[in-house]
């Protein structure tokens, strides 16, 4: 049966807009061809394939439901469990359901911590004992370990490479039918690197991620390739539900301040006056107040809220999920007046531009001058926006986490990982793999969206086009 | 000039006002005093009679806004909103939910957030402008799409794993410095160069590129290509009228944070188990003592408020073409 959680909603919304947006844009040629620019880039198109990778990770968890239990009811109707799992989860059920004891180091095949194992002749031993998955088809770890996982990985890689290679096919052909020549020609001037759009780059950057994510996967089915944490869960499924944490906040963040930061941004440069005088105090009022401490106080007051109002939510999930947006919310509100500030500079700017003037002398109404002079002529600024913040709002995450003022504590979030392993630093030996999971994934995640935010900013900013 | 600024001071009254009112919304309306004495007592089992005595001994048993029961201007003055917000404007902060004067804290504490900042701060800025004009030195080639990447990706890499990083390879492996703690006065100084040193990594990559972005637009213009026409080396052109010309975004950028140097740095000292005003925050928020959040939230919008103002002053100061109206 299945569950819409409201951030799940909000992201099905996001991807209508964005797939809109993509539509008119395509239509329009004045913004068809900046991203044709972003598209020209090789760093771009890298990006954007990167980037792709993260996004359908976050939408398969966004679609959620309640699993159907093996048994019937009493009237013969299906059960339902309440626990609510999402697409992601059903494929990842492997990782998911070989839960461990507690510990254990990546490829490891034995528990980090010593346990008093009952040998079969009877004697007792303090001993790491063996993990219940993790390499638990090896008869001997010792010697097989290292062919095993040379051989698994070889294995990987052969079906990364089939995988990859179907895919390069379908792109050559349907280029190859668009340019209307052969497939022959039509690879080779992929492969030189003379066709507009960078597609030897994409298919590189598409080789790399399906073979990492087929060896990967191969490995995953016999190891626990990211090690366990403390309660013993695989770390690289944590890292891979943390991924949609850090998507929604980096994107719905914005697109929850976007209407007030354009409709306030526009009304104070266009219309000025007592307008502009009360939007200008309204955010310098909200920008004086320290970011950090304005959320601490609204998560604080609505944990309070959630301790007094237990029975408002019908699951942990749900709570959770709530926390989430509220997050969502109040990082709109402290982050939405950058956005204003430069809107209403622009607009002030095209007021006086000839075009709003004629548009004006002509006797076109205010509104109508806004929404079609105006506001197509500041949305490169929304987008660069968009675009730039996205990252620091997702290394905001983190931060926000690790002070216990971020998401949720029993949701999966790289902030929610660091906090909980930084503790174990202390231990000897260190345990550092949930650290290096949290930090590798959310470090390509950061480093290809600035990347990818530099190319657009470059394609669209007007004043750098001409350098 | 005087005029100016009085009138900038006067203009900052209601954007203060208005901090103040947001905050008493979210601390006292949101949510009312009982909820914060039940949280503070424990959820489920406590008596009203208690609620009451922790309301009372941190005098939020007072009505909101008026107090019907008092006589003339105490009608006014005896009530929660008057003694919490209205007294912050004369910096009178009173005393933490857990009976400390928060004043005097604050004033004890904002000498170790300053010995973090401001050795980061400055030595962040020598280092961020070097590398800048290395960079632009070197524009164009490889060097510069080299310098790029790496600071994209320093940019990227999470504040936290600065720290903590920093602290394992430095205090752990190598034990040069202890991971954390602090002393009194100059015997402080092995457990402030750990996080001063992260904090200064840490800000390379963004200091270094918007500085190289400045520097660049700077060496565009065309004063620059006259002087190289007259024959300058590029060595002269840089310092003598790229950097010249280019400090006065740098230091306007700077004098605005000044102020908000005395905040601390929430993560860092937190991390470092540094008594400074941003683990007094950070502790204040972990053990919800609002009192303390309200304080911090009115002295860092006060700072704030008076960077900006530092800002426009210093505006002139540096431009002369700059004219204040």
């Amino acid at each position: 049966m299945p569950v819409v959680l409201i951030t799940d909603a909000l992201i099905f919304l996001l991807l209508v807009l964005a797939v809109g947006f993509g539509v008119y844009a395509a239509r329009h040629a004045h913004l068809r061809e900046p991203w044709g620019r972003v598209l020209r880039s090789r760093i771009g198109v890298a990006a954007l394939v990167i980037l792709g990778f993260y996004v359908v990770v976050g939408l398969l968890d966004s679609l959620h439901f309640n699993p159907r239990l093996g048994e019937k009811g009493a009237q013969g109707e299906t059960l339902y469990s309440p626990q609510v799992l999402s697409v992601l989860d059903l494929v990842l059920t492997p990782l998911r359901e070989r839960q461990e004891k507690t510990y254990s180091a990546p490829f490891a095949t034995h528990l980090f911590a010593k346990e008093t194992i009952e040998l079969p002749n009877g004697t007792v031993v303090r001993d790491y004992p063996r993990l219940t998955y993790g390499g638990s088809h090896l008869r001997d770890p010792q010697t097989e370990r290292l062919p095993d996982i040379l051989l698994t990985s070889l294995r990987g890689l052969g079906w990364g490479l089939l995988l990859w290679l179907a895919v390069a096919m379908l792109i050559v052909w349907a280029f190859a039918r668009r340019r209307g020549e052969g497939l022959r020609p039509t690879f080779d001037a992929m492969l030189a690197g003379g066709t507009a759009v960078p597609w030897r780059t994409l298919l590189l950057t598409l080789a790399l991620l399906l073979i990492l994510g087929a060896i990967a996967a191969e490995l995953s089915l016999k190891y626990h390739i990211l090690g366990t944490d403390k309660v013993g869960e695989d770390v690289l499924y944590q890292t891979l539900k943390s991924i949609r944490t850090g998507l929604v906040i980096g994107t719905l963040t914005t697109l929850i301040m976007l209407p007030a930061a354009i409709l306030l941004g526009i009304m104070a440069g266009y219309f000025g006056g007592l307008a502009d005088d009360i939007i200008q105090y309204l955010y310098t009022t909200l920008n004086s107040i320290p970011g950090v401490l304005l959320i601490a106080a609204a998560i604080l007051m609505l944990q309070i809220y959630m301790a007094n109002n237990e029975e408002a939510f019908a699951s942990l999930v749900e709570r959770a999920d709530l926390r989430l947006l509220f997050l969502c919310i109040i990082l709109g509100v402290t982050s939405w007046t950058g956005l204003c500030r430069l809107l209403r500079g622009e607009s002030l700017k095209l007021r006086e531009a000839d075009y709003v003037q004629a548009a004006t002398a002509l006797g076109v109404g205010r509104f109508t001058v806004i929404g079609r002079h105006i506001l197509p002529n500041v949305l490169h600024i929304v987008l660069i926006t968009l675009v730039l913040d996205f990252s620091g709002l997702v290394l905001a995450e983190a931060v926000l986490s690790y002070i216990n003022i971020g998401v949720d504590p029993t949701m999966n979030s790289w902030g929610n990982m660091i906090n909980s392993a930084r503790l174990e630093l202390a231990r000897e030996p260190v345990v550092w793999w949930s650290l290096a999971a949290a930090f590798l994934f959310m470090f390509t995640l950061v480093l290809f969206a600035n990347l990818f935010a530099d190319v657009v900013r470059d394609a669209f900013d007007p004043r750098l086009r001409g350098s | 000039m005087t005029a100016y600024i009085i009138r900038r001071l006067l203009y900052a009254i209601p954007i203060l006002i208005g901090v103040n009112l947001i905050t008493f919304l979210l601390f006292f309306v949101v949510n009312s005093p009982d909820d914060m004495a039940r949280m503070h007592l424990g959820m489920k089992r406590v008596t009203p009679e208690a609620i009451e005595t922790w309301k009372r001994e941190r005098g939020y048993h007072r009505p909101l806004f008026l107090n019907r029961d008092a006589n003339g201007a105490e009608t006014l003055t005896d009530t929660i909103f008057f003694d919490k917000s209205v007294r912050l404007f004369a910096f009178d902060f009173g005393s933490s939910d857990a009976g400390r004067d928060i004043g005097y804290d604050i004033s004890q504490r904002m000498w170790p957030s300053l010995a973090i900042a401001v050795p980061v701060l400055v030595v962040g800025l020598l280092i961020n402008i070097s590398l800048a004009l290395f960079i632009v030195f070197f524009r164009a080639t490889y060097i510069d799409i080299a310098a790029v990447v790496l600071l994209v990706a320093m940019m990227s890499i999470s504040s936290l794993f600065y720290i903590i990083g920093g602290q394992y390879v430095l205090s752990k492996v190598f034990h040069l410095v202890p991971i954390s703690g602090y002393d009194t006065g100059l015997a402080a100084w092995k457990f402030l160069i750990l996080p001063v040193i992260i904090g200064v990594i840490g800000g390379v990559g963004t200091g270094t590129r918007w500085y190289r972005t400045l520097f660049i637009e700077e060496a565009g213009k065309d004063y620059v290509r006259t002087a190289r026409a007259k024959g300058l080396s590029e060595r002269l052109v840089l310092f003598r009228h790229v950097l010249r010309n280019a400090l006065i975004p740098i230091l306007t950028g700077v004098v605005v944070v000044l102020p908000l140097l005395f905040m601390g740095s929430l993560i860092t000292e937190s991390f470092f188990g540094i008594p400074g005003l941003g683990s007094y925050t950070i502790d204040a928020i972990n053990n919800q003592d609002f009192a303390i959040v309200r304080a911090m939230v009115f002295l860092g919008s006060v700072l704030y408020i008076l960077g900006l103002l530092m800002t426009d002053i210093s505006y002139t100061l540096v431009d002369p073409r700059v004219r204040l109206s």
